[in-house]
């Protein structure tokens, strides 16, 4: 489904991924865990499509050619991102806004509008399934929202757009534990033969919740570690340091709290 | 919830609908461009004291509105051009424009039927069909067509609960009591250079009289309409809501396109008496030039409200997208004590627009409030400038002012200016000041776009998505007219 090849990727010049391999069938999850400064959140900017890097190397999904895409193309062939910090859209009304790219996919997939009552019903049982207060529909786009709110706003979003590849980049962050709970019910809700998954976090955590197929290490720009999920909390009990030793040094990363690049 | 409820009434995708426009625009770029063939009786070219005769003449009028008349023009004699705003032209020839034309034959309606064909037409290809206007919508019309109005709807129904709504011609010969004792109440014939020469040569316009304790039962609403070339149209608008009254009035605008600039110099006034409430809301869109900034409409206006009585509201909604040039600041005079004055703006500049708008308010009655929000949003190579005032003099005992004026740049060859003037005499008195200027954010667009938005589309969200304070005071269906017109006058102005 995903065949990443050899990507290198760098901002004015100073690289952040180097050379990096990745490969996602169908039905699969597969977790990204890296330090500070590894490039996690770059990976998840490419594949979706942020501009402002200078790019090498080829992605592969579904058989096309993923870099060649402009962000909206990338979402109408099924790429999901699920925003780090998801912006806000002052006087852009919530669902408005969700219908509206629903719509935009749609059409350019060939099918027909979904009309505003039958959309309102899928949002309806979306919203509960993440416990999103009904306040939320009317409100602007993540204008306001909570922490929690916005990175249940993400996962309603991704229950309605339905992607074949969903990014999730460090949805964690910033989540007590309750939320953590509500957002990963969320996301384990839509795992299903068909759907992808890449959940990129800073911690082993999220991983209690939603249980990846393969853990991958990103350090230094290059997945330098691959394993089951057990590989999850062998980096929790000692580190990214020692799992990936020089790697860690020769970027900088620590293991700071918070955050990511 | 505008947005929302507007999506439900048509059942389709706002971005479906918006990329169907845009694509039919892009073709099309001014949709209301077309002249239309209409037998015009038209005067000749030139200002004087003979024109001023002639039209006062055509439209049969008493001798104090023709002496009126000539003291207006005889003062604008004596004044100068302003130059002050904040916009550039060449000086303007005022001989060189005509200053009558009305299509001919007059006609004398006793009702829709009677309007003349060509120009039923071309109301029907301005989406403002007379008739059906009068059999389905709750709406009454008053069209006005170069210097005359040629048909108003509704009469009879607004007869019944005693509100005159009819042209000011009409009510010059029916209801001169009403007329003398209003015109020049609020914007006086010496008030400006351009109220000036509007006062001399004003050919038409709409008259609106809500009889004490009445809630108008419709909109009202006048559609003005520039067709023939090198003329300028002066229209006069006057509304007076006696004590207790109501009513709600709508004015949309368009013009051909046309090379040479067109200059249309409107005076606009409202008296609102005690506990009464005018709203008034504008959706101009004037023909705005080519994309290399020739021709266009000069829109320079005059508009303001008198709240005369305690308790008395004004409030101006106006959405701008239209116009070479634009020059217009709807004002409230807060004499009555407790009154509230209301300004909501969105003006848009693309191409080589440019726009000095914003609101005078002035507080003299005690208690007296007034909210300003005003968004201004410029593309291409668009110019748009808030000008505004907000005067608390010594009477005004706990007047409050908040005012809140946000610019949108789309793109690096625009720009946006802020000028507020405020003057407090009162020590009691409250006034704020916000301001802000932004882009669409990079991170904004790619949320958007991420999501499967295009980024037209996506920008034409985030601009509507800005004006929605504004937009949830327009009437419904010129709310859904408003976000149309803006979308489409962004077309290409993402790059």
């Amino acid at each position: 489904m995903l065949h990443i090849e050899n990507l290198h990727a760098s901002i004015g010049g100073t690289p952040i991924l180097r050379g990096l391999d990745l490969h996602i069938n169908p039905g699969e999850v597969h977790a990204i865990m890296g330090p500070n400064g590894s490039g996690k959140s770059t990976l998840a900017s490419i594949l979706s499509g942020r501009s402002g890097y200078e790019v090498t190397g080829t992605v592969t999904y579904q058989g096309i050619d993923l870099l060649a895409l402009e962000p909206e193309e990338r979402a109408a062939a099924g790429v999901f991102l699920a925003f780090q910090y998801p912006v806000e859209l002052p006087g852009v009304g919530n669902l408005y806004f969700l219908r509206t790219a629903l719509n935009s996919i749609r059409t350019s997939r060939g099918l027909d509008v979904i009309d505003v009552r039958t959309f309102l019903e899928m949002a309806d049982a979306a919203m509960q399934s993440v416990e999103m207060d009904q306040s939320l529909r009317s409100r602007s786009v993540n204008e306001g929202f909570s922490g929690g709110e916005k990175k249940r706003n993400e996962v309603l979003q991704m229950a309605i757009l339905q992607p074949t590849l969903a990014i999730l980049d460090e949805t964690d962050s910033g989540l007590d534990i309750d939320a953590l709970r509500i957002v990963a019910g969320g996301v384990n809700a839509l795992r299903s033969p068909e759907r992808s998954m890449l959940v990129i976090t800073h911690y082993q955590r999220l991983l209690d919740y939603i249980v990846p197929d393969q853990v991958h290490v990103l350090a230094g720009g290059r997945i330098i570690r691959s394993g089951g999920k057990e590989l999850a909390s062998e980096l929790e009990a000692n580190g990214y340091s020692e799992t990936v030793g020089e790697y860690a040094t020769a970027t900088g990363a620590t293991r700071a709290t918070g955050g990511s690049t | 919830m505008t947005h929302m409820i507007v999506e439900q009434d048509n059942g389709q995708t706002s971005t479906g609908r918006i990329s169907a426009e845009v694509r039919e625009l892009a073709e099309r770029p001014y949709q209301h461009g077309f002249v239309s063939d209409i037998d015009t009786d038209v005067i000749p070219k030139g200002l004087s004291e003979d024109v001023v005769r002639l039209i006062s003449s055509k439209k049969n009028e008493p001798a104090w509105l023709l002496e009126w008349r000539l003291k207006a023009y005889r003062h604008w004699l004596t004044m100068e051009e302003p130059d002050w705003q904040n916009a550039r032209y060449a000086p303007i020839d005022f001989q060189d424009i005509a200053y009558y034309a009305a299509p001919k034959p007059k006609p004398k309606l006793a009702s829709m039927d009677e309007v003349d064909p060509e120009l039923r037409a071309m109301f029907d290809k301005l989406g403002i069909s007379l008739a059906e206007q009068e059999r389905l919508s709750n709406v009454a019309v008053d069209a006005i067509v170069d210097s005359v109005s040629v048909a108003t709807t509704y009469k009879t129904k607004l007869a019944e609960v005693g509100v005159i709504f009819c042209s000011f011609s009409e009510a010059v010969a029916e209801h001169p009591e009403l007329v003398r004792a209003n015109l020049g109440s609020v914007v006086p014939p010496r008030d400006n250079y351009f109220a000036a020469l509007n006062s001399a040569v004003f050919s038409d316009g709409s008259f609106c009289y809500i009889p004490k304790g009445v809630r108008c039962p419709m909109e009202l609403s006048t559609y003005f309409r520039i067709n023939s070339a090198q003329t300028g149209q002066f229209e006069r608008t006057l509304i007076v809501a006696e004590e207790g009254s109501y009513v709600s009035y709508l004015e949309g605008c368009t013009a051909p396109m046309r090379d040479e600039n067109q200059l249309h110099a409107a005076v606009v006034e409202l008296v609102a008496q005690q506990d009464a409430q005018i709203k008034y809301a504008t959706v101009q869109n004037w023909y705005p030039g080519d994309a290399q900034g020739k021709g266009g409409i000069y829109n320079f206006v005059t508009k303001r409200g008198t709240c005369a009585g305690d308790r008395s509201k004004i409030s101006w909604t106006q959405v701008e997208t239209g116009s070479a040039i634009t020059w217009k600041y709807p004002s409230v005079i807060l004499k009555g004590d407790d009154s509230v004055g209301e300004f909501y703006s969105v003006a848009l500049t693309a191409g080589y627009q440019q726009a000095d708008t914003g609101s005078k308010m002035i507080h003299i009655g005690k208690g007296t409030t007034s909210t300003i929000v005003s968004k201004g949003i410029s593309a291409g190579h668009g110019q748009n400038t808030y000008r505004g005032q907000v005067k608390v003099l010594r009477s005004a005992e706990g007047a409050r002012n908040f005012t809140q004026c946000d610019s949108l740049l789309l793109g690096g060859d625009c720009g946006a200016h802020t000028f507020p003037y405020i003057e407090v005499k009162n020590p009691t008195a409250q006034v704020e000041h916000e301001a802000s200027t932004s882009k669409i954010g990079e991170d904004q667009m790619f949320y958007c776009r991420q999501r499967g938005i295009s980024a037209e589309d996506a920008t034409s969200m985030i601009v509507n998505g800005f004006c929605r304070e504004v937009f949830k005071e327009l009437p419904m269906e010129f709310a859904v007219e408003a976000q149309r017109l803006l979308s489409v006058s962004l077309e290409g102005s993402v790059g």
